[in-house]
């Protein structure tokens, strides 16, 4: 699968160099400029290396590693109940979404499956967590190309969603909520009228910001056929989620396979959008905010009564096995493959997280950008750094 | 699937089995690279998911291998509570030969299905030919597996550290690579596991750090 962009981008910044070469009072010293480890725009603490000729990026390298805490090896001593505290702190503005593919996978293992109000409620829970997790990028967009407005908005907001997931699961951040066979307590009463009034809300926060950002001459100016993605490049570097749907892929996992939780039971839309670039992403996460509040919405309209809870051993043990169950999470992909060996512990899991696929294309893309556009790019392919360094 | 991939690596595909609805194929470290391009070119694998290294050393943590004891000693001090000891290499899904195995998983978009590959390697040599040539995203994925098992891959562009600062030393994810903090103190966790009346003596290893607690 050759690609020619690649070489074509090669060659533009040759013949840029070259250009630069001849006319010798322009010419400059390359220059090595390090964004981070504590730089804004990282969400957490990413180190970007970037050589520069000019204005011009020659070659950008992000160095993670700053945040590793080794989950993969801490989750071999620790029993499956113990794990979901663990893996809430993976992605953690969508902490629930972490919990739900690995006791899927693990269900899967023993056979069972929780109640049918168990999923669904998961199901909403998962939704609000893409909520809570995309009107912050929508919002953090924004303040990387100097308007700062949005992401106050984007705060106040997330606040009432955030508010939601404590209500229903003790945590604002990490509900550690979800249990194999089902679900830690039921929704408490009232739950579900409020969280139709915050369901509006969040529609009110996506027209709010179409109107405050997306028209926005600067923000087009700055976003529009900057850092384009081409289809096949995407894929091939594992980019998933918004990002890949930015390029042209239809492809939700959701929408594509079976799924013990809800998201076949509803109405909704995958969104694509076919230009690759950094406008292509936010507009296509902000499309998914308003799915998302939509799925909310008829979930929480055909919530099946009676329990949340299937019947399991009070101490799991999970047969030997091996399972593979991966998600639509907020931030693209996210996998883990158990291997469980019959005991308490599961003895390997492979956590496949959607930003450090996401991330790895960062050398190719930023090759041949401006220095500011940088910003955009990385901010726009929306990475989260616990979701890289695991 | 599986038709048509026997087609394209002959002998190299050694064994086959299921994960979940999904086809898993082991086969031999030599066709490794070939494998993926027959999934990419002739299955239309065009998504790259994951590569990640696996050990199959028996984990000594919860397999009641290792016991803390608070007199210092590595092995369980109380014979009575030794459950069977699991040692040696137990491979899972679609076999192996030997400790280390690489696997990967592919995905087609258009066709919505995936596969998992597995392939063994060299206990003494861990050694693989790259997939940076065919999956540009395996670049980091490989340079994971490198740092965290060991294992090299043949054709990378470069073998740095991911995660880890550079003069690390050992894999950490490979079994016999200690957990220092388990090492040190036992994990609480442990305790909470007790065994109902009735049900099967589980939690036999945990029998000292009970005591321990209530001390």
């Amino acid at each position: 699968m050759a690609v020619t962009t690649d070489w074509e981008k090669a060659a533009y910044i040759a013949g840029q160099a070259a250009d630069a070469r001849v006319n010798v009072e322009l010419e400059t010293e390359g220059m090595t400029l390090n964004l981070g480890p504590q730089h804004p725009a990282t969400h957490g603490t990413l180190r970007i290396v970037v050589r520069l000729d000019g204005e011009q990026v020659v070659w950008a390298e992000p160095i993670a590693g700053y945040m590793h805490r080794g989950y993969e090896k801490l989750v071999e001593v620790r029993t499956y109940p113990q794990v979901t505290t663990l893996v809430n702190r993976i992605d953690w503005l969508g902490s629930f979404c972490n919990e739900v593919p690995f006791i899927l996978a693990a269900e899967q293992l023993m056979g069972i499956e929780a109640p049918d109000r168990a999923q669904w409620i998961r199901t909403i829970l998962f939704e609000m967590g893409r909520i809570a997790n995309l009107i912050l990028f929508i919002g953090d967009m924004g303040v990387q190309l100097g308007a700062i407005t949005p992401v106050f908005y984007a705060f106040r907001d997330r606040e009432y969603v955030l508010n939601l997931i404590e209500a229903a699961t003790g945590g604002r951040f990490h509900p550690n909520y979800d249990r194999i066979g089902g679900l830690k307590e039921d929704l408490p009463r009232g739950w579900v009228d409020e969280s139709k009034t915050v369901m509006d809300r969040v529609r009110g926060f996506c027209d709010e910001l179409d109107d405050l950002l997306m028209g926005n001459e600067i923000f087009q100016k700055r976003t529009r056929g900057i850092g384009v993605v081409p289809r096949a490049v995407g894929l091939e570097y594992g980019l998933s989620g918004a990002n890949i749907r930015a390029s042209g892929v239809d492809w939700d996992i959701r929408r594509d396979e079976q799924s013990p939780l809800a998201w076949k039971q509803c109405d909704w839309k995958v969104w694509t959008h076919p230009d690759g670039d950094s406008f292509a992403r936010y507009w296509v996460r902000l499309q998914e905010i308003r799915e998302a509040s939509k799925i909310v919405d008829q979930l929480l309209d055909g919530l099946p009564a009676g329990s949340i809870q299937a019947k399991v051993p009070r101490i799991i043990k999970v047969p030997a096995g091996e399972a593979w169950v991966h998600t639509e999470n907020p931030l693209g992909e996210m996998g883990y493959y158990v291997v469980s060996k019959g005991g308490l512990g599961p003895f390997r899991v492979k956590i496949r997280t959607p930003s450090f696929n996401n991330i790895s294309i960062a050398p190719w893309i930023l090759r041949g950008v401006y220095v500011p556009d940088v910003i955009t790019i990385l901010a726009s392919l929306y990475f989260i750094l616990g979701d890289i360094d695991r | 699937m599986l038709v048509t991939l026997r087609e394209h690596l002959g002998e190299a595909l050694v064994a086959s089995d299921t994960v979940g609805a999904e086809l898993c194929v082991r086969v031999a470290a030599s066709a490794w690279k070939q494998a993926a391009e027959a999934c990419r070119d002739h299955l239309l694998m065009d998504y790259f998911c994951f590569l990640a290294g696996m050990d199959w050393l028996a984990n000594p943590d919860l397999s009641g291998e290792k016991v803390w004891d608070p007199d210092g000693g590595a092995a369980s001090a109380d014979p009575e509570a030794a459950v069977p000891v699991e040692v040696g290499v137990t491979t899972g899904v679609a076999g192996g030969d030997s400790r280390f195995q690489v696997f990967a998983r592919l995905q087609s978009v258009g066709e919505k299905v995936g596969i998992t590959l597995k392939a063994d390697l060299d206990e003494s040599d861990p050694r693989i030919e790259s997939w940076v040539s065919v999956y540009r995203g395996a670049d980091w994925h490989e340079r994971e597996a490198w740092e965290m098992y060991g294992f090299n891959f043949d054709g990378h562009p470069g073998l740095r550290h991911m995660y880890l600062p550079g003069e690390f030393e050992g894999y950490p994810m490979r079994k016999d690579f200690p957990l220092l903090a388990r090492e040190v103190k036992p994990w609480p966790g442990l305790v909470d596991v007790e065994p109902m009346p009735g049900e099967d003596v589980v939690a036999d290893d945990t029998g000292a750090e009970t005591s321990e607690e209530a001390g």
